[in-house]
């Protein structure tokens, strides 16, 4: 299967400083075209495409808005999500440097769906370098006075991983700690400044407008039962050519990793970063999708020189540092876990060790308070099913050096 | 209906915002001053600890003072698949101090920091917010030099 290029269509074709070449290959038609429609049709479009939210949740994009257009409310917000942290992902930098003005297309027509006259982009601390140009960008929608009833403004992040999780995020632009909260309610009824708020993903968004010109039955014409349309995923990792791909979803990862980013010799993958799976190389024919694997499309690629014991003892250090410490189960969880892979690494691990951590991971799972630390045992029960050799490996090197 | 917009996105929210000013002191100062944060907590009527505690809460705000250009090394996964860690000993050498630290001069502090999303061209860094990729040792004292 090749690459399906709908969300990147326009990436190395326009100057992404120009709207003139956006408005070329059909820029802004589709916000005209929903303009003409009832806010209701384009809800009702937006539902019948299938689209789910990119972000990594996968919340059906059309409900969403339809909460929040249904939420009483004065003042309605439209927030793109640019916080991009999961690890290994770079796609939505890739796009916000070769396409703003798509991106801006979607949240204007989802702003007229919801009934919102404000829209914020919250773009990650680390990605400040893009902020110029996207001012730009926005400026010059504004000038061509396509922005009506609705603007946009850019809220630059001040780096905390956690504020790619939406209810932090929200805290974050009315300028408090980012910190997760305990829900319902949710952000389409009461969301930022407690009023209903959408907050999408930069992907998501980057799809509304070839929905709105190509109707909802094109779109759902791709894909597979519950996963409709095309996913963006960024390759990196032991691989030749790492970058940015987009392809059909239900497409196998073999055809991603091999195919397109060339990796030879495989021996595991991460998907979806720090806490996402991680897949053995006989598993390369699963699809990628939300039925299989997905998260927000990150892929690290592992050959066969690298030790799963190192990886995922990275992985954990990397969990336990960014948990943002408000629950027990994931505060500590993942720092014991974290310690438990350092004494693998040196060597000094053993049997108990593993089933501490499994016993640990239940725990968690079930307990924590968000999908940082309910996801962050992943890679861990990943590993020890999968690849149980790299560990016991390092305990018998702790036998060696005992006998010697 | 825009005259609405203004006053509630623009003018309120924007003067009232903690964050916001918070990264503009730290744009103008440098670093956020203790002097900076108490003058801040009484301009907005709130507590000093509450504007510390939003300071000390994101990476890219210091309460200390800071070198002139903040470089931080990408340490995540991606990037040690590329040997980021050759690539940060090869800074540390060339300005002298470990990660946490700032060059007496004042020129330089070094920072390590997780995934940049830059991981198609890893190892990968920011000097304050521009990109540097593709990082290796004799790469590192090229770049080193052009920030003066
Ligand atoms: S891990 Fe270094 S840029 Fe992503």
């Amino acid at each position: 299967m090749p690459e399906q290029r709908v969300v990147l269509r326009n990436c190395g074709v326009i100057n992404p400083g120009s709207i003139a070449t956006y408005l070329a290959v059909d820029g802004f038609k589709a916000l005209n075209k929903a303009r003409g429609m009832t806010p209701e049709q384009v809800i009702q479009e937006v539902k019948d495409s299938g689209l789910r939210g990119r972000g990594g949740a996968g919340f059906p994009c059309g409900l969403k808005w339809e909460l929040a257009r249904n939420a009483p409310g004065d003042t309605k917000y439209v927030i793109c999500n640019a916080d991009e942290g999961e690890v290994g992902t770079f796609k939505d930098r890739y796009i916000l440097a070769n396409d703003p003005f798509m991106l801006i297309e979607g949240m204007a027509i989802a702003g007229y769906a919801i009934g919102a006259d404000m829209g914020y982009i919250y773009l990650r601390a680390e990605y400040q370098y893009l902020n110029g140009s996207l001012v730009k960008a926005i400026d010059q929608v504004r000038e061509q006075g396509l922005l009506v009833d609705f603007d946009i403004t850019i809220r630059q992040g001040a780096g905390a991983y956690v504020c790619g999780e939406e209810s932090a995020l929200m805290d974050s632009i009315e300028g408090k700690r980012g910190e997760v909260r305990y829900r319902p309610p949710f952000p389409p009824t009461k969301g930022l400044w407690d009023q209903p708020t959408v907050i999408n993903n930069v992907e998501t968004l980057m799809n509304i407008p070839q929905i709105m010109l190509n109707g909802a039955d094109w779109f759902n014409g791709m894909g597979t039962e519950r996963s409709k349309g095309t996913k963006v995923f960024s390759v990196s990792g032991d691989v030749s050519k790492p970058g940015v791909y987009e392809m059909v979803l239900g497409s196998p990862l073999r055809e991603l990793v091999e195919g397109l980013a060339g990796a030879e010799r495989v021996k595991a993958i991460q998907i979806g970063g720090a806490t996402g799976r991680i897949v053995p190389y006989d598993m390369m024919d699963t699809p990628l999708s939300f039925e299989d694997i997905l998260g927000a499309g990150a892929i690290t690629v592992f050959d066969e020189s690298r030790d799963m014991v190192d990886i995922v003892h990275k992985t954990l250090q990397f969990l336990a540092e960014e948990s943002c410490g408000k629950c027990t189960p994931c505060r500590e969880g993942t720092e014991v876990m974290a310690g438990i892979l350092e004494r693998f690494a040196r060597g000094e691990g053993d049997e108990r060790d593993i089933k501490d951590m499994e016993r640990l991971s239940q725990a968690m799972m079930l307990s924590a308070l968000c999908g940082l630390g309910q996801a962050a045992p992943n890679p861990v029960l990943d590993s020890l099913q999968h690849f149980r050799g790299d560990y016991e490996s390092r305990m018998q090197e702790k036998r060696g050096s005992v006998a010697r | 209906m825009n005259d609405h917009l203004q006053v509630s996105s623009s003018q309120y929210e924007d003067k009232g915002n903690l964050l916001l000013r918070l990264e503009e002191a730290q744009h103008r100062l440098g670093y956020l001053s203790e002097q900076a944060m108490s003058e801040l907590a009484e301009s907005l009527g709130i507590s000093v600890s509450e504007v510390y505690g939003v300071a000390t809460f994101y990476s890219f705000l210091s309460t200390r003072p800071q070198g002139k250009y903040v470089i931080r090394v990408c340490k995540g996964l991606p990037c040690c698949l590329k040997d980021s860690d050759i690539v940060i000993s090869s800074i540390e050498a060339a300005i002298g101090i470990r990660p946490g630290d700032t060059t007496p001069d004042g020129k330089f502090s070094l920072e390590l920091t997780n995934c940049i999303g830059a991981c198609d061209s890893a190892p990968a860094m920011l000097v304050n917010s521009e990109l540097h990729v593709g990082l290796t040792s004799r790469r590192i004292s090229q770049i080193l030099k052009t920030y003066e």
